[in-house]
Protein backbone atom coordinates (compact mmCIF):
# COMPACT_ATOMS: atom_id res chain seq x y z
CA UNK A 1 0.00 0.00 0.00
CA UNK A 2 1.52 3.59 -1.12
CA UNK A 3 -1.02 5.72 -0.06
CA UNK A 4 -0.40 8.01 3.12
CA UNK A 5 -2.49 7.16 5.87
CA UNK A 6 -4.33 8.93 8.63
CA UNK A 7 -3.57 6.36 11.36
CA UNK A 8 -5.80 8.12 14.37
CA UNK A 9 -8.10 5.47 15.61
CA UNK A 10 -10.88 7.60 14.53
CA UNK A 11 -9.87 7.23 10.76
CA UNK A 12 -8.92 3.27 10.94
CA UNK A 13 -12.00 3.09 11.99
CA UNK A 14 -14.13 5.26 9.28
CA UNK A 15 -11.56 3.17 6.92
CA UNK A 16 -13.43 0.20 8.47
CA UNK A 17 -16.79 1.07 8.12
CA UNK A 18 -16.52 2.11 4.62
CA UNK A 19 -16.56 -1.41 3.78
CA UNK A 20 -20.36 -1.85 5.37
CA UNK A 21 -22.72 -2.13 2.78
CA UNK A 22 -20.20 -3.61 0.13
CA UNK A 23 -20.74 -6.92 -1.63
CA UNK A 24 -18.00 -9.56 -0.60
CA UNK A 25 -17.68 -10.01 -4.44
CA UNK A 26 -19.95 -11.32 -7.19
CA UNK A 27 -22.83 -13.65 -6.36
CA UNK A 28 -21.81 -17.09 -5.86
CA UNK A 29 -23.74 -20.00 -7.79
CA UNK A 30 -23.69 -23.43 -6.03
CA UNK A 31 -21.30 -25.63 -8.59
CA UNK A 32 -24.13 -27.90 -8.20
CA UNK A 33 -28.59 -28.23 -7.39
CA UNK A 34 -29.45 -30.36 -4.42
CA UNK A 35 -28.57 -33.58 -4.90
CA UNK A 36 -29.01 -36.66 -3.36
CA UNK A 37 -25.11 -37.63 -3.09
CA UNK A 38 -23.85 -34.83 -0.88
CA UNK A 39 -27.14 -35.08 1.34
CA UNK A 40 -25.97 -38.33 1.85
CA UNK A 41 -22.36 -37.93 2.94
CA UNK A 42 -23.67 -35.13 5.03
CA UNK A 43 -26.31 -37.54 6.98
CA UNK A 44 -23.87 -40.38 6.98
CA UNK A 45 -21.09 -37.70 8.31
CA UNK A 46 -23.63 -36.23 11.28
CA UNK A 47 -24.82 -40.02 12.66
CA UNK A 48 -28.47 -38.14 11.27
CA UNK A 49 -31.01 -40.80 10.84
CA UNK A 50 -34.52 -38.98 9.88
CA UNK A 51 -35.65 -40.24 6.70
CA UNK A 52 -37.18 -37.11 4.79
CA UNK A 53 -33.14 -36.55 3.98
CA UNK A 54 -32.85 -39.88 1.77
CA UNK A 55 -36.58 -41.26 1.52
CA UNK A 56 -39.04 -40.27 -0.60
CA UNK A 57 -42.10 -41.99 0.47
CA UNK A 58 -41.03 -41.03 4.22
CA UNK A 59 -40.37 -37.68 3.34
CA UNK A 60 -43.95 -36.85 1.25
CA UNK A 61 -45.81 -39.16 4.78
CA UNK A 62 -44.10 -36.39 6.45
CA UNK A 63 -46.01 -33.39 4.69
CA UNK A 64 -42.56 -32.55 2.25
CA UNK A 65 -43.33 -32.55 -1.61
CA UNK A 66 -40.24 -35.06 -1.38
CA UNK A 67 -36.55 -35.80 -0.18
CA UNK A 68 -35.44 -32.78 1.44
CA UNK A 69 -31.86 -31.26 2.40
CA UNK A 70 -31.11 -30.57 6.30
CA UNK A 71 -31.68 -27.47 6.66
CA UNK A 72 -28.35 -26.85 8.36
CA UNK A 73 -26.51 -27.99 4.91
CA UNK A 74 -27.51 -24.47 3.60
CA UNK A 75 -23.74 -23.20 3.56
CA UNK A 76 -22.78 -26.69 2.12
CA UNK A 77 -24.18 -25.99 -1.40
CA UNK A 78 -22.32 -22.40 -1.99
CA UNK A 79 -19.12 -23.95 -0.98
CA UNK A 80 -16.20 -22.74 -2.83
CA UNK A 81 -14.80 -26.78 -2.89
CA UNK A 82 -11.18 -28.52 -2.87
CA UNK A 83 -9.78 -26.81 -5.88
CA UNK A 84 -10.46 -23.00 -5.61
CA UNK A 85 -8.92 -23.87 -1.85
CA UNK A 86 -6.07 -25.03 -3.52
CA UNK A 87 -5.64 -22.01 -5.89
CA UNK A 88 -6.63 -18.94 -3.00
CA UNK A 89 -3.64 -21.19 -1.14
CA UNK A 90 -1.16 -20.43 -3.64
CA UNK A 91 -2.51 -16.96 -4.52
CA UNK A 92 -1.92 -16.09 -0.98
CA UNK A 93 1.50 -17.64 -0.62
CA UNK A 94 2.54 -15.90 -4.03
CA UNK A 95 1.02 -13.02 -2.74
CA UNK A 96 -0.52 -11.83 -5.67
CA UNK A 97 -4.40 -12.18 -5.21
CA UNK A 98 -4.88 -11.13 -8.66
CA UNK A 99 -9.09 -10.19 -8.02
CA UNK A 100 -9.70 -8.70 -4.62
CA UNK A 101 -12.66 -8.75 -2.99
CA UNK A 102 -13.95 -6.59 -0.45
CA UNK A 103 -13.17 -9.31 1.99
CA UNK A 104 -9.26 -9.34 0.55
CA UNK A 105 -8.95 -5.73 0.66
CA UNK A 106 -10.62 -5.22 4.54
CA UNK A 107 -8.59 -8.05 5.80
CA UNK A 108 -5.46 -6.70 4.20
CA UNK A 109 -6.76 -3.29 6.22
CA UNK A 110 -6.91 -5.22 9.49
CA UNK A 111 -3.31 -7.39 8.82
CA UNK A 112 -1.87 -3.91 8.55
CA UNK A 113 -2.90 -3.08 12.07
CA UNK A 114 -2.03 -5.96 13.50
CA UNK A 115 -5.40 -7.78 13.76
CA UNK A 116 -3.82 -10.64 12.29
CA UNK A 117 -5.80 -13.67 13.95
CA UNK A 118 -9.45 -14.69 13.07
CA UNK A 119 -11.83 -16.88 15.07
CA UNK A 120 -15.43 -17.40 13.97
CA UNK A 121 -17.70 -16.45 16.95
CA UNK A 122 -21.74 -16.37 15.65
CA UNK A 123 -23.31 -18.04 12.54
CA UNK A 124 -27.22 -17.61 12.53
CA UNK A 125 -29.12 -19.14 9.88
CA UNK A 126 -33.08 -18.63 8.88
CA UNK A 127 -34.62 -20.80 6.31
CA UNK A 128 -37.82 -19.86 4.64
CA UNK A 129 -38.73 -23.43 3.12
CA UNK A 130 -37.00 -26.64 3.14
CA UNK A 131 -34.68 -27.30 0.11
CA UNK A 132 -35.41 -30.32 -2.52
CA UNK A 133 -33.81 -32.39 -4.82
CA UNK A 134 -33.11 -30.15 -7.90
CA UNK A 135 -32.92 -26.53 -6.21
CA UNK A 136 -29.93 -24.22 -7.24
CA UNK A 137 -29.04 -21.57 -4.96
CA UNK A 138 -27.63 -18.49 -5.36
CA UNK A 139 -25.32 -16.50 -2.58
CA UNK A 140 -24.86 -13.13 -2.43
CA UNK A 141 -22.86 -11.72 0.35
CA UNK A 142 -22.25 -8.24 1.98
CA UNK A 143 -20.09 -6.88 4.86
CA UNK A 144 -23.39 -6.07 7.05
CA UNK A 145 -20.96 -4.73 10.53
CA UNK A 146 -17.57 -3.88 11.49
CA UNK A 147 -17.30 -3.27 14.95
CA UNK A 148 -15.09 -0.10 16.84
CA UNK A 149 -12.22 -1.87 18.65
CA UNK A 150 -13.30 -4.52 21.31
CA UNK A 151 -11.42 -5.69 24.20
CA UNK A 152 -11.93 -9.37 24.08
CA UNK A 153 -10.61 -12.63 26.22
CA UNK A 154 -8.59 -13.42 23.15
CA UNK A 155 -7.36 -9.54 22.43
CA UNK A 156 -8.35 -6.59 21.24
CA UNK A 157 -10.12 -6.91 17.92
CA UNK A 158 -12.93 -5.92 15.59
CA UNK A 159 -16.14 -7.90 14.83
CA UNK A 160 -16.84 -8.23 11.13
CA UNK A 161 -20.63 -9.42 10.48
CA UNK A 162 -21.34 -10.53 7.01
CA UNK A 163 -24.61 -11.36 5.96
CA UNK A 164 -25.58 -13.78 2.65
CA UNK A 165 -28.79 -13.89 1.13
CA UNK A 166 -29.96 -17.39 -0.63
CA UNK A 167 -31.96 -17.27 -3.55
CA UNK A 168 -33.81 -19.87 -5.48
CA UNK A 169 -33.48 -20.63 -9.25
CA UNK A 170 -36.98 -18.14 -9.36
CA UNK A 171 -35.24 -15.89 -7.81
CA UNK A 172 -37.00 -16.24 -4.71
CA UNK A 173 -35.25 -16.13 -1.02
CA UNK A 174 -34.82 -19.10 0.35
CA UNK A 175 -32.54 -18.68 3.48
CA UNK A 176 -30.62 -15.68 4.72
CA UNK A 177 -27.57 -16.52 7.02
CA UNK A 178 -25.38 -14.20 9.24
CA UNK A 179 -21.54 -14.88 10.58
CA UNK A 180 -19.74 -12.68 12.50
CA UNK A 181 -15.77 -13.67 12.74
CA UNK A 182 -13.65 -11.54 15.20
CA UNK A 183 -10.32 -10.21 13.43
CA UNK A 184 -7.76 -9.86 16.04
CA UNK A 185 -3.89 -8.95 17.93
CA UNK A 186 -3.43 -11.64 19.76
CA UNK A 187 -2.64 -11.20 23.59
CA UNK A 188 0.91 -11.09 24.45
CA UNK A 189 1.92 -13.83 26.85
CA UNK A 190 2.28 -12.09 30.40
CA UNK A 191 4.93 -12.68 32.90
CA UNK A 192 3.27 -13.37 35.91
CA UNK A 193 2.81 -16.34 37.58
CA UNK A 194 3.71 -19.01 34.82
CA UNK A 195 1.79 -21.75 34.93
CA UNK A 196 3.34 -25.74 35.39
CA UNK A 197 5.33 -26.86 32.67
CA UNK A 198 6.65 -23.21 31.47
CA UNK A 199 10.62 -23.49 31.85
CA UNK A 200 10.39 -20.48 34.29
CA UNK A 201 12.31 -21.45 37.46
CA UNK A 202 10.06 -22.94 40.10
CA UNK A 203 11.03 -21.71 43.60
CA UNK A 204 12.94 -24.55 45.76
CA UNK A 205 11.17 -25.78 48.58
CA UNK A 206 12.84 -24.73 51.83
CA UNK A 207 15.61 -26.56 53.02
CA UNK A 208 15.51 -29.01 55.84
CA UNK A 209 17.82 -28.10 58.48
CA UNK A 210 20.21 -31.27 58.82
CA UNK A 211 21.60 -32.51 61.87
CA UNK A 212 23.49 -35.88 63.30
CA UNK A 213 20.23 -36.63 64.37
CA UNK A 214 17.84 -36.17 61.73
CA UNK A 215 20.22 -36.66 58.68
CA UNK A 216 19.75 -40.61 58.05
CA UNK A 217 15.98 -39.94 57.55
CA UNK A 218 16.38 -37.55 54.08
CA UNK A 219 19.62 -39.72 53.34
CA UNK A 220 17.50 -42.74 53.32
CA UNK A 221 14.59 -41.25 51.34
CA UNK A 222 16.77 -40.12 48.70
CA UNK A 223 17.43 -43.77 48.35
CA UNK A 224 13.83 -44.76 48.08
CA UNK A 225 13.21 -46.04 51.74
CA UNK A 226 11.47 -44.63 54.64
CA UNK A 227 13.75 -45.10 57.79
CA UNK A 228 12.10 -44.73 61.32
CA UNK A 229 14.40 -44.38 64.46
CA UNK A 230 14.43 -47.04 66.14
CA UNK A 231 15.90 -47.28 69.91
CA UNK A 232 19.06 -49.86 70.43
CA UNK A 233 18.17 -50.86 74.05
CA UNK A 234 14.47 -50.77 74.13
CA UNK A 235 13.60 -50.99 70.21
CA UNK A 236 10.49 -48.43 70.45
CA UNK A 237 10.15 -46.53 67.36
CA UNK A 238 9.74 -42.74 67.28
CA UNK A 239 9.38 -39.89 64.91
CA UNK A 240 10.10 -37.35 64.78
CA UNK A 241 14.22 -38.54 65.37
CA UNK A 242 15.31 -37.14 68.91
CA UNK A 243 18.83 -37.56 70.34
CA UNK A 244 17.37 -40.18 73.23
CA UNK A 245 14.79 -42.61 73.96
CA UNK A 246 11.67 -40.80 75.95
CA UNK A 247 10.88 -44.50 77.22
CA UNK A 248 14.29 -45.58 78.46
CA UNK A 249 16.75 -42.92 77.80
CA UNK A 250 19.33 -44.47 75.99
CA UNK A 251 21.26 -42.56 73.52
CA UNK A 252 21.47 -45.54 71.25
CA UNK A 253 19.58 -45.99 68.59
CA UNK A 254 19.38 -47.71 64.54
CA UNK A 255 16.63 -47.22 61.66
CA UNK A 256 14.63 -49.69 60.61
CA UNK A 257 12.54 -49.17 56.90
CA UNK A 258 9.23 -49.07 57.00
CA UNK A 259 7.02 -50.77 54.61
CA UNK A 260 5.10 -47.16 53.81
CA UNK A 261 1.76 -48.54 54.10
CA UNK A 262 -0.21 -46.58 56.82
CA UNK A 263 -3.68 -44.99 57.30
CA UNK A 264 -4.73 -41.48 57.74
CA UNK A 265 -5.06 -40.63 61.16
CA UNK A 266 -5.95 -36.67 60.76
CA UNK A 267 -5.18 -34.22 57.78
CA UNK A 268 -5.73 -30.34 57.07
CA UNK A 269 -5.98 -28.72 53.68
CA UNK A 270 -3.73 -25.93 53.46
CA UNK A 271 -5.30 -22.96 50.89
CA UNK A 272 -3.54 -19.70 52.09
CA UNK A 273 -0.89 -18.37 53.21
CA UNK A 274 0.86 -19.83 50.04
CA UNK A 275 3.75 -20.42 50.38
CA UNK A 276 6.48 -20.21 47.14
CA UNK A 277 7.51 -24.12 46.15
CA UNK A 278 4.31 -25.74 47.66
CA UNK A 279 1.20 -26.46 45.38
CA UNK A 280 -2.38 -25.44 46.64
CA UNK A 281 -4.58 -26.38 48.15
CA UNK A 282 -1.71 -28.15 50.59
CA UNK A 283 -3.39 -31.40 51.63
CA UNK A 284 -0.94 -32.70 54.90
CA UNK A 285 -1.64 -35.79 56.76
CA UNK A 286 -0.73 -37.29 59.83
CA UNK A 287 -0.75 -40.91 59.06
CA UNK A 288 -0.57 -43.57 61.47
CA UNK A 289 2.20 -46.41 59.93
CA UNK A 290 1.99 -50.01 59.77
CA UNK A 291 4.74 -50.04 62.30
CA UNK A 292 3.21 -47.96 64.97
CA UNK A 293 4.42 -44.50 64.66
CA UNK A 294 3.36 -41.61 63.02
CA UNK A 295 4.32 -39.23 60.50
CA UNK A 296 3.64 -36.07 59.33
CA UNK A 297 3.69 -35.74 55.67
CA UNK A 298 2.01 -34.65 52.26
CA UNK A 299 -0.72 -36.43 50.48
CA UNK A 300 0.09 -36.62 46.50
CA UNK A 301 -2.14 -37.96 43.76
CA UNK A 302 -5.82 -37.42 45.78
CA UNK A 303 -8.66 -34.77 45.19
CA UNK A 304 -8.35 -33.12 48.29
CA UNK A 305 -12.32 -33.28 48.30
CA UNK A 306 -11.74 -37.12 48.69
CA UNK A 307 -9.31 -37.42 51.60
CA UNK A 308 -10.96 -38.90 54.82
CA UNK A 309 -9.38 -40.11 58.00
CA UNK A 310 -8.78 -44.07 58.10
CA UNK A 311 -8.15 -44.08 54.79
CA UNK A 312 -5.43 -46.47 53.86
CA UNK A 313 -2.24 -44.91 52.03
CA UNK A 314 1.26 -45.72 50.69
CA UNK A 315 3.98 -43.99 50.74
CA UNK A 316 5.94 -42.65 47.25
CA UNK A 317 9.13 -40.83 47.32
CA UNK A 318 8.95 -37.97 45.84
CA UNK A 319 12.03 -36.17 44.26
CA UNK A 320 10.31 -32.18 45.12
CA UNK A 321 13.93 -31.12 43.23
CA UNK A 322 17.44 -32.32 42.13
CA UNK A 323 18.45 -32.70 45.73
CA UNK A 324 15.43 -33.05 47.76
CA UNK A 325 13.51 -36.53 48.50
CA UNK A 326 10.55 -36.37 50.32
CA UNK A 327 8.48 -39.20 51.84
CA UNK A 328 4.34 -38.11 50.70
CA UNK A 329 1.33 -40.59 50.67
CA UNK A 330 -0.79 -41.49 48.05
CA UNK A 331 -4.23 -43.83 48.56
CA UNK A 332 -3.46 -47.10 48.45
CA UNK A 333 -3.59 -49.43 45.72
CA UNK A 334 -5.59 -52.49 45.04
CA UNK A 335 -1.86 -53.66 44.18
CA UNK A 336 -0.27 -51.47 47.18
CA UNK A 337 3.25 -52.73 47.31
CA UNK A 338 4.85 -50.58 50.33
CA UNK A 339 8.31 -48.49 50.25
CA UNK A 340 10.24 -49.50 47.30
CA UNK B 1 -32.05 -44.12 20.62
CA UNK B 2 -33.57 -45.02 17.42
CA UNK B 3 -35.07 -42.21 15.16
CA UNK B 4 -38.70 -41.44 16.36
CA UNK B 5 -41.39 -42.68 13.67
CA UNK B 6 -43.98 -40.10 15.03
CA UNK B 7 -43.43 -36.11 14.71
CA UNK B 8 -43.51 -34.39 17.81
CA UNK B 9 -46.73 -32.02 18.38
CA UNK B 10 -47.08 -28.66 20.07
CA UNK B 11 -49.51 -29.61 22.70
CA UNK B 12 -47.14 -32.45 23.86
CA UNK B 13 -44.58 -29.48 24.45
CA UNK B 14 -43.94 -27.47 27.36
CA UNK B 15 -42.18 -25.07 28.58
CA UNK B 16 -39.17 -26.43 30.24
CA UNK B 17 -38.89 -29.43 28.79
CA UNK B 18 -35.38 -30.98 28.43
CA UNK B 19 -34.63 -32.74 25.66
CA UNK B 20 -32.58 -36.02 25.93
CA UNK B 21 -28.65 -35.68 26.21
CA UNK B 22 -27.12 -36.85 23.51
CA UNK B 23 -23.16 -37.51 23.68
CA UNK B 24 -21.23 -37.04 20.83
CA UNK B 25 -17.70 -38.69 20.63
CA UNK B 26 -15.22 -36.32 18.82
CA UNK B 27 -12.98 -38.34 16.23
CA UNK B 28 -10.84 -37.81 13.76
CA UNK B 29 -13.34 -39.32 11.59
CA UNK B 30 -16.41 -37.15 13.03
CA UNK B 31 -13.64 -34.03 12.56
CA UNK B 32 -12.88 -35.24 8.47
CA UNK B 33 -15.91 -36.79 7.21
CA UNK B 34 -18.17 -33.07 8.33
CA UNK B 35 -15.58 -30.75 6.65
CA UNK B 36 -15.69 -33.10 3.30
CA UNK B 37 -19.54 -33.52 3.58
CA UNK B 38 -19.77 -29.21 4.15
CA UNK B 39 -16.70 -28.97 1.44
CA UNK B 40 -14.79 -27.22 3.66
CA UNK B 41 -11.07 -28.52 3.04
CA UNK B 42 -9.56 -25.86 5.37
CA UNK B 43 -6.34 -27.72 6.43
CA UNK B 44 -6.92 -26.98 10.05
CA UNK B 45 -10.13 -29.58 9.75
CA UNK B 46 -7.94 -32.60 8.42
CA UNK B 47 -4.63 -32.20 8.33
CA UNK B 48 -2.97 -32.45 12.06
CA UNK B 49 0.83 -31.04 11.05
CA UNK B 50 -0.83 -27.98 9.22
CA UNK B 51 -2.94 -27.50 11.95
CA UNK B 52 0.42 -27.38 14.12
CA UNK B 53 1.74 -25.42 11.91
CA UNK B 54 -0.76 -22.68 12.96
CA UNK B 55 -0.90 -22.81 16.24
CA UNK B 56 -3.74 -25.69 16.99
CA UNK B 57 -2.75 -28.41 19.40
CA UNK B 58 -4.64 -30.52 16.70
CA UNK B 59 -7.42 -30.41 13.91
CA UNK B 60 -10.67 -29.35 15.10
CA UNK B 61 -14.53 -29.21 14.19
CA UNK B 62 -15.56 -26.83 11.29
CA UNK B 63 -18.44 -24.46 12.28
CA UNK B 64 -20.68 -25.97 9.32
CA UNK B 65 -20.32 -29.64 11.24
CA UNK B 66 -21.27 -27.85 14.69
CA UNK B 67 -24.79 -26.89 12.69
CA UNK B 68 -25.14 -30.11 11.39
CA UNK B 69 -25.03 -31.57 14.76
CA UNK B 70 -27.32 -29.09 16.65
CA UNK B 71 -29.66 -29.79 13.99
CA UNK B 72 -29.97 -33.08 14.02
CA UNK B 73 -30.00 -32.97 17.93
CA UNK B 74 -33.13 -31.58 17.42
CA UNK B 75 -34.81 -33.27 14.83
CA UNK B 76 -33.85 -36.34 16.68
CA UNK B 77 -36.32 -35.18 19.43
CA UNK B 78 -38.42 -33.72 17.19
CA UNK B 79 -39.16 -36.20 14.76
CA UNK B 80 -39.37 -36.59 10.94
CA UNK B 81 -41.96 -34.04 9.89
CA UNK B 82 -40.37 -31.39 12.12
CA UNK B 83 -39.36 -28.14 10.03
CA UNK B 84 -36.27 -26.34 11.27
CA UNK B 85 -36.77 -22.65 10.61
CA UNK B 86 -33.55 -21.45 12.35
CA UNK B 87 -30.09 -21.75 14.22
CA UNK B 88 -28.82 -19.59 16.05
CA UNK B 89 -25.07 -20.51 17.34
CA UNK B 90 -22.08 -19.09 19.32
CA UNK B 91 -19.40 -20.86 19.24
CA UNK B 92 -16.52 -21.31 22.17
CA UNK B 93 -14.40 -24.14 22.99
CA UNK B 94 -12.89 -25.70 20.03
CA UNK B 95 -13.89 -29.51 19.68
CA UNK B 96 -10.53 -31.50 19.03
CA UNK B 97 -10.16 -35.14 18.35
CA UNK B 98 -10.70 -37.35 21.25
CA UNK B 99 -13.44 -35.38 23.68
CA UNK B 100 -16.79 -35.72 24.09
CA UNK B 101 -19.45 -33.04 23.23
CA UNK B 102 -22.57 -33.31 25.26
CA UNK B 103 -25.62 -31.55 24.13
CA UNK B 104 -28.08 -30.42 26.31
CA UNK B 105 -31.50 -28.62 25.34
CA UNK B 106 -34.18 -26.96 26.90
CA UNK B 107 -37.53 -25.54 25.16
CA UNK B 108 -37.35 -22.05 25.93
CA UNK B 109 -41.20 -20.64 24.29
CA UNK B 110 -43.80 -22.98 22.70
CA UNK B 111 -46.41 -20.65 20.39
CA UNK B 112 -48.55 -20.00 16.96
CA UNK B 113 -46.31 -19.26 14.02
CA UNK B 114 -46.06 -15.93 12.93
CA UNK B 115 -46.32 -16.16 9.52
CA UNK B 116 -46.71 -19.55 8.61
CA UNK B 117 -49.95 -21.04 6.41
CA UNK B 118 -49.20 -24.75 7.19
CA UNK B 119 -51.12 -24.85 10.31
CA UNK B 120 -48.07 -25.26 12.20
CA UNK B 121 -47.03 -23.63 15.82
CA UNK B 122 -43.29 -23.32 16.45
CA UNK B 123 -40.94 -24.50 18.85
CA UNK B 124 -37.88 -23.15 20.32
CA UNK B 125 -35.07 -24.70 22.19
CA UNK B 126 -32.21 -23.65 23.39
CA UNK B 127 -29.21 -25.82 22.91
CA UNK B 128 -25.69 -26.12 24.50
CA UNK B 129 -22.75 -28.40 23.06
CA UNK B 130 -19.80 -28.71 25.76
CA UNK B 131 -16.86 -30.69 25.91
CA UNK B 132 -14.17 -30.69 28.92
CA UNK B 133 -12.44 -27.42 27.67
CA UNK B 134 -15.69 -25.38 28.19
CA UNK B 135 -19.08 -24.77 25.78
CA UNK B 136 -18.46 -25.65 22.09
CA UNK B 137 -21.27 -23.89 21.18
CA UNK B 138 -24.50 -22.19 22.60
CA UNK B 139 -27.39 -21.36 20.90
CA UNK B 140 -31.05 -21.45 19.77
CA UNK B 141 -33.33 -23.53 17.63
CA UNK B 142 -36.29 -22.71 15.99
CA UNK B 143 -38.81 -25.62 14.87
CA UNK B 144 -41.80 -25.61 13.49
CA UNK B 145 -44.34 -28.66 14.35
CA UNK B 146 -47.96 -29.72 13.55
CA UNK B 147 -50.33 -28.28 16.56
CA UNK B 148 -51.80 -31.39 17.53
CA UNK B 149 -55.55 -29.77 17.55
CA UNK B 150 -58.14 -32.09 16.45
CA UNK B 151 -59.28 -30.50 13.56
Amino acid sequence: MTDTLDTTPDAFQARLQAFEGRPVGPPTVAPDEVNQAMIRHWVEAMGDENPVYLDEEAARANGFPGVVAPATMLQAWVMRGLRASLEADRARAEGSTADPTAYDELFLLLDGAGFTSVVATNCDQDYRRPLVLGDRLTATAVIEAVSAQKQTGLGDGHFVTTRLDFTDAAGAEVATMRFRILRFKPKPVTAEAPPAGTDAPRPRRPRPALTEDIAFFFEGAKEGKLLIQRCASCGKLRHPPLPACPHCRSFDWDTVESTGRGTVFSFVVTHYPQVPGFDYPLPIAVVELEEGTRIVAGLTGIDVGAIEIGMAVEVELVAVDEDLTLPMFRPAGPAATGAR
Amino acid sequence: MAFPTATRTVAEVTVGEVLPELAVPVTRTLIVSGAIASRDYQDVHHDHELAADRGSPDIFMNILTTNGLVGRYVTDWAGPGAVIEAVSIRLGAPNYPGETMTLTGTVTAVGPARDRSDGRGVVEISVRGSNPLGDHVTGTVRVALPTGEGT
